[in-house]
């Protein structure tokens, strides 16, 4: 169908003809499971929202108002866990990945397509016993440390048990991504004519499959603690608490770039796309991708420093924490030397986009601040920390994802986003995201702890500050919200490329047909063709 | 050779290193008890990955993507031996 047919008649319902939720539940096409990952894993995003909210709440006042501490301990529990396993690690390669990477590298499916359909049911079944665990609700932070882990009355076996099968959901994908990204490149797309998002969720993938394995592992040996008594991480019985949070960190930091690394994609393709410019540094980016893959397997220690580490193994881990700022510095000068002198026009996405250089430029930039040694004695374990996390997965992934799904959601839904609610909802969530989260780094830095249902009243004030910035972000969150599922039904027909793309997703109709492709495109150059300097392959 | 006398020659080899495996586990080692085992296991699986999962035969991209996480487990038991032994 031609774009102005298409504009005319409304849009082709193409590979969402079918209906009826058999036509869901067995699917094997990539982009309905990718869209089924993207509602399961938003609703999460909106679930352990509320229970962000609750903290908020319960922090206005220091001490104990709406819930007491056992309840507090509770839902900061579920609000990391369920944003970190349910949302922000699935979110963006399992949901957009899913849509994307055969529209973009020219292929008709992912290469294991019923693998794909098995992954996601997997997922959905640890979610159903991660449920179970509310039975006796997990009190332990999201990082289930032992000694604390092993001994509590609450779930913790059942619970990891659950984001056990959730990690083998993620394994099974990064392996679906790596071999489809492998075999079923289109004719002539060579590696260096890949788009930027293929590149990151390749790296996405190889840590997925390669770290995924070790959390699996290491709650296979809690639970052996747990149930059998054998003395793994319990001091008494000879064993060692520190291992536990080794093994833990081994697969958790790699794993924030699981999360990072495909909004750097997404990313890395839209500002091109609104800067009418072909990207800067195509290679640099590509592979400093890889890199932050590699590095990110050899900086876990960073967690550990004031737990009683040794003092080599401190020196050691600081050192190599610093060297992930390299390829991450890399891909951020890249991104603002593409904006350099292009026609930049200010587009939903591209406002995420630019949000996202921003505030992941603040967060990235208090990592080492948490790298270094000395400074990190002060601030382990205080807001600050909560601060950083926050500017690199909120500020970065969760703006990364918002910004693929406003620059996507055309090819998604066949419909194109209402632009002003869209600009409305972002400033609402910029401006409350900063007086939420920047506020924190300030009481962080004054010392109040992480964690703590009650604190001292001098600490009040930030507190007060911080709810009223999380109310004003959850506000624009809702607007956004509203304006997705309202464009799903009402929003106007898109054409096949709306914002003038070049990757091969945009050559097919919005939604696209089923497998995707009539005749499977030969590719002759890189996606980056808008003329000018520094055009052509990479 | 013909295949399966392939196979068959390294099936007794597995079934030859768990009788040493289960012998030398009498004998006490000290700390290298731990590292005997382990070195006899770590043979015996290269053999499985080699022979009956026919890695011998594969591409170079399939040895990269066998030998990988085997670096990824090294830098597991260095990274955790940096802190453990310097406590």
């Amino acid at each position: 169908m031609s774009e102005e047919k298409a504009a005319q008649s409304g849009p082709g319902r193409g590979y969402l003809e079918e209906k009826g939720w058999r036509s869901w539940a067995y699917t094997l096409d990539h982009k309905r499971i990718g869209v089924m990952y993207l509602f399961t894993t938003l609703f999460f995003f909106l679930l352990g929202g509320v229970f962000g909210m609750l903290i908020r709440l319960e922090l206005l006042t220091p001490g104990p108002t709406f819930f007491s501490d056992q309840t507090y301990n509770e839902m900061f529990t579920m609000h990391g866990s369920m944003m970190i396993f349910l949302f922000i690690i699935p979110g963006i390669p399992s949901g957009l990945g899913n849509f994307l990477i055969p529209l973009m590298i020219g292929a008709r499916d992912v290469a294991f397509p019923r693998l794909n359909l098995a992954s996601y049911w997997l997922f959905i079944m640890g979610i159903i016993v991660i449920l179970f665990s509310l039975a006796h609700p997990m009190d332990t932070g999201w990082t289930f440390y032992t000694p604390y882990s092993a001994k509590t009355a609450a779930s913790v076996t059942v619970l990891s048990f659950g984001i056990f099968l959730v990690g083998m959901s993620s394994i099974l994908t990064g392996l679906n991504f790596i071999v489809t990204i492998h075999q079923l490149r289109a004719t002539g797309m060579s590696w260096l004519r890949m788009p930027l998002f293929i590149w990151s969720m390749y790296a996405t993938s190889i840590i997925q499959v390669v770290a995924t394995p070790v959390i699996g592992m290491t709650f296979i040996l809690l639970a052996m603690e747990r149930l059998f008594g054998i003395g793994l991480f319990d001091p008494d019985k000879g064993g060692d608490p520190l291992l536990f949070q080794h093994f833990f960190w081994f697969y958790s930091h790699p794993v924030v770039y699981v999360m990072i690394l495909p909004a750097m994609g997404a990313i890395s393709e839209i500002i091109p796309t609104f800067s009418r410019k072909p990207i800067f540094g195509y290679k640099a980016i590509a592979y400093s991708s890889i890199a932050i893959a590699l590095a990110g397997f050899l900086v876990w220690g960073h967690h550990m420093f004031v737990a009683g580490m040794s003092v080599y193994a401190d020196v050691i881990f600081s050192i190599l924490t610093f060297s992930v700022a390299i390829p991450t510095g890399v891909k951020v000068f890249n991104w603002i030397a593409t904006l350099y002198k292009g026609s930049i026009s200010l587009d939903s996405p591209m406002l995420y986009a630019l949000t996202f250089i921003f505030l992941f430029i603040v967060g990235g930039l208090t990592g080492p601040f948490l790298g270094s040694l000395a400074t990190d004695v002060h601030l382990t374990d205080t807001y600050f920390v909560v601060a950083h996390f926050h500017y690199t997965m909120m500020g970065g992934t969760v703006m990364g994802l918002f910004a693929g799904l406003h620059y996507w959601f055309p090819k998604l839904t066949g419909r194109m986003l209402d632009e002003r609610p869209a600009k409305t909802a972002w400033a609402i969530i910029v401006v409350g995201f900063n007086i939420t989260f920047f506020t924190m780094f300030i009481t962080g830095m004054q010392g109040m702890p992480r964690r703590f249902a009650e604190y001292p009243e001098k600490y009040q004030a930030g507190n007060v500050i911080s709810s009223i910035g999380a109310a004003i972000l959850a506000f624009g969150i809702l607007v956004m919200f509203y304006n997705y599922v309202r464009c799903m039904f009402r929003g106007a027909p898109a054409p096949a490329d709306p914002w003038r793309g070049k990757t091969l997703e945009w050559t097919v109709p919005s939604p696209p047909p089923t497998e995707n492709f009539e005749t499977i495109p030969t590719v002759t150059g890189w996606p980056y063709s808008y003329g000018g300097k520094g055009d052509g392959d990479a | 050779m013909k295949d399966y006398q392939i196979y068959v020659s390294v099936w007794a080899a597995l079934l030859v290193l768990t009788l040493v495996t289960w012998q030398v586990s009498y004998i006490d080692l000290g700390l290298a008890n731990a590292a005997v085992a382990l070195v006899i296991a770590s043979f015996k699986a290269s053999l499985v990955a080699l022979f009956f999962m026919h890695l011998r035969q594969e591409s170079r991209l399939v040895w990269g993507f066998a030998v990988f996480p085997l670096v990824i487990l090294s830098l597991i038991i260095f990274g955790t031996l940096s802190d453990t032994l310097f406590r």
